[in-house]
């Protein structure tokens, strides 16, 4: 199963971009979701974990929680596969109402963040324990257990019991042994928060492809960004009890719909500022005494002087030492700080109004032939579609 | 090594070596020795005044006679086996009514567990033997327990229970639940409450979620526990005496007797001495359950 990692690690990227022009069912007016939360609470005695929420999972799709610790991803996913029952409102699989339905009669399962392995039982064990409680033949069973360990490299301690393995591997046993059952709808908890880089990508690549082939609905918690805009059809991010967006990922990253959201995914520079109508789509910000405003568009243009944040990503700042001729905004500074990431360096850039901002560039030269060093002076500029106006 | 370390394994060592090894060389000594008319009422006494040739005659008046007296008589050999059974049987049932107390216990409110615990270990604060004469009453012809039965016309004539084998294993089962109770609780307590919903999460009804994940976890507790309740249970003398009758043979009461009523010391410690060999079987099993547990939780 793992044989094809490295070809498809090309090959991922290219499925994901026919995903993204085919595999849109939250467009379609007629396709009919799997699980639906209709205004769904979750009190525990006085405290919400979960307000008000309303939200349409769709069949086949990667669908990524995202959000703070004590948010709520858990809770919701227990919701789904029956430990806890919504306070208010209604949760629907396939069109059917599950509240009465126990979790042993639902088809979800369910990865726990705390993994639940069975101590007394051995691996092996562990993976075949759902096989045996379904009416899948008994002498097919070793066979789909193997298929498992061989996709979760746990072939060598298929007989060890769960405290003979380390951390990553009882991960992995949760992995296997929830994928085993081949369910409908799969739930994740964090499934590889103790995997390394290199694992955890192949694992990655390995969910997705064994969604791609199994057809299974898979909802994921992360607290790893990247991960998911690999795998995710679509990111919900959650503050609170709420969700505040929920969207594909580069919709996320691109246009998040509020300054939570904005900050929560990936590295932004926020200004707060003033907005003020210029014409068209075109907006001032004036964000500090004496410098010069900021132009942006917004598609929805905001009333004149209402408080916005302007939000810009480190990697659409230019950075130079002459001030550029063409660009819509461009402010000097001095540089504070530099952190080096090995393909590309972050500059951190104080203005003199005291901002810090932060610029992106690509190390396409050897570090000690860089072009800038602390205490430079030099402008950083953008375009007027490059950031965002946020009032939320 | 320093002192400090010393000094701490020394004192387990001295213990073991003052409360047990000691007194035990002393009966294994008498039980080697010959009945006589004398105080203490055994032969041969080491005599230190003689020096080596004392120690010497001493030591080649021991024997085995009294061992070989055990096999011929078939009063000890019945006894013997008569404990074993009330052992066991006692042993079953104090497990049969301790474990869903202590599966209660486990999935009671967290509040709640320390005032439960406490119930469980209250008895301990008055006398056993009050507690035992207690039970005399509540068991008795004109008992509170045939009184009640008479009251709920559930019978019609006085059972007799107190002096019989019924009395002794309800005493026993009374007298060391609690030795059940808590290693069965202490196991079912750390059991992590996500494994009941994993198993449910894979197919399981609530049943089977028990008897594949719940039981098999709290084995070493069911072990632990029912070493505790018959390791004591096989040389109980208070409760059979009290409650059984004479029909009820167990080895403690036949140790008394030889001890106190027929002044044979040398016997009596044969008894003891055989009953502590048949001890070390179960005491030795215990200890790898224990050392099995660690084990797995490292
Ligand atoms: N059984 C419970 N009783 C009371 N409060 C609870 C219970 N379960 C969860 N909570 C509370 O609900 C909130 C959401 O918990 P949840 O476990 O869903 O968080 P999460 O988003 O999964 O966090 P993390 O990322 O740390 O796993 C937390 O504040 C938590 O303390
Ligand atoms: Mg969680």
């Amino acid at each position: 199963m793992w044989r094809g990692v490295f070809v498809h690690a090309d090959g991922a990227t290219m499925t994901q971009q026919q995903k993204k022009t085919v595999f849109e069912p939250w467009d379609e007016p007629n396709e009919q979701p799997i699980i639906q939360f209709k205004n769904v609470t979750k009190r525990f005695g006085s405290f919400t974990a979960i307000e008000d929420l309303t939200l349409d999972i769709y069949r086949k799709e990667f669908f990524a929680l995202l959000g703070p610790s004590g948010c709520g991803k858990t809770t919701l996913m227990r919701m789904l596969a029956g430990f806890e029952t919504p306070t208010e409102g209604s949760i629907l699989l396939d069109n059917k109402d599950i509240a009465a339905v126990p979790p042993n009669k639902r088809a979800v399962n369910m990865m726990f963040q705390s993994y639940a392995l069975f101590p007394h039982l051995t691996v092996f064990e562990n993976i075949a324990f759902g096989l045996r409680r379904s009416n899948m033949p008994k002498a097919d069973i070793p066979g789909r257990v193997e298929e498992m360990l061989r996709l979760t490299q746990l072939m060598p301690f298929a007989k060890r019991k769960p405290h003979q393995i380390s951390g990553g591997q009882r991960q992995r046993v949760a992995l296997a042994r929830s994928l085993a059952k081949a369910p409908k709808l799969l739930l994740l908890d964090e499934p590889l928060g103790a995997l390394d880089k290199k694992l955890r990508n192949d694992t990655q690549f390995e969910l997705m492809d064994i969604q791609e082939k199994t057809g299974t609905t898979f909802v994921i918690v992360t607290h790893d960004q990247e991960e998911a805009m690999t795998v995710a059809s679509r990111v919900a991010v959650m503050d609170q009890g709420r969700i505040v967006q929920v969207s594909t990922p580069d919709r996320i990253y691109e246009s998040p719909n509020s300054v939570y959201v904005a900050d929560f995914i990936g590295d932004i520079n926020l200004i707060k500022g003033k907005a003020y109508h210029v014409a068209g789509e075109q907006s001032e910000i004036h964000w500090a005494e004496g410098q010069a405003p900021i132009l942006a568009t917004s598609a929805t243009p905001c009333p004149d002087g209402a408080d916005v944040t302007f939000a810009i990503r480190p990697e659409k700042v230019a950075i130079s030492a002459e001030r550029p001729e063409d660009m819509a905004n461009a402010v000097s500074g001095k540089i504070l700080d530099i952190a080096y990431l090995g393909n590309i360096s972050t500059y951190h850039v104080e203005l003199p109004s005291g901002d810090i901002v932060k610029a992106q560039a690509t190390n396409t030269r050897r570090v000690a032939r860089r072009r800038f060093t602390w205490e430079d002076e030099v402008w950083l500029s953008w375009t007027d579609t490059a950031g965002l106006i946020l009032t939320t | 090594m320093d002192l400090r370390r010393k000094f701490l394994i020394f004192v387990p060592y001295a213990w073991l070596l003052v409360l047990f090894l000691i007194p035990f060389g002393i009966v294994l000594k008498i039980s080697l020795s010959d009945t006589a008319l004398a105080i203490p009422p055994y032969t041969p006494k080491l005599d230190w005044s003689d020096g080596w040739s004392g120690i010497i005659s001493y030591f080649s008046q021991l024997d085995f006679e009294n061992y070989v007296f055990l096999t011929e008589d078939s009063l000890y050999y019945v006894a013997y086996l008569s404990s074993l059974k009330i052992a066991t049987i006692s042993t079953i049932a104090t497990l049969i009514v301790g474990y869903p107390i202590a599966y209660a216990m486990a999935k009671s409110p967290s509040h709640l567990r320390p005032t439960l615990m406490m119930l469980v270990i209250l008895p301990f604060w008055t006398s056993f033997l009050i507690r035992v004469y207690a039970w005399m009453g509540i068991l008795s012809q004109e008992g509170l327990l045939n009184q009640f039965l008479l009251w709920i016309g559930l019978i019609a004539t006085p059972l007799t229970i107190l002096n019989t084998n019924w009395a002794v294993y309800i005493g026993i089962v009374y007298t060391y639940l609690p030795f059940m109770i808590l290693p069965i609780y202490a196991a079912l307590e750390k059991m992590d409450g996500s494994l009941m919903e994993a198993a449910e999460d894979l197919g399981c009804s609530a049943i089977s979620a028990f008897w594949l994940v719940t039981v098999p976890l709290s084995k070493p507790g069911v072990i632990a526990g029912s070493f505790l309740v018959f390791i004591p249970a096989l040389g109980e003398f208070v409760i059979p005496s009290l409650l059984g009758g004479s029909k009820t043979i167990m080895i403690g009461k036949v140790l008394w007797e030889e001890f106190f009523s027929n002044r044979d010391w040398p016997v009596a410690s044969a008894v003891a001495v055989i009953l502590l060999v048949l001890l070390i079987i179960p005491i030795m099993l215990f200890q790898r359950n224990e050392r099995k547990q660690r084990e797995m939780e490292q």
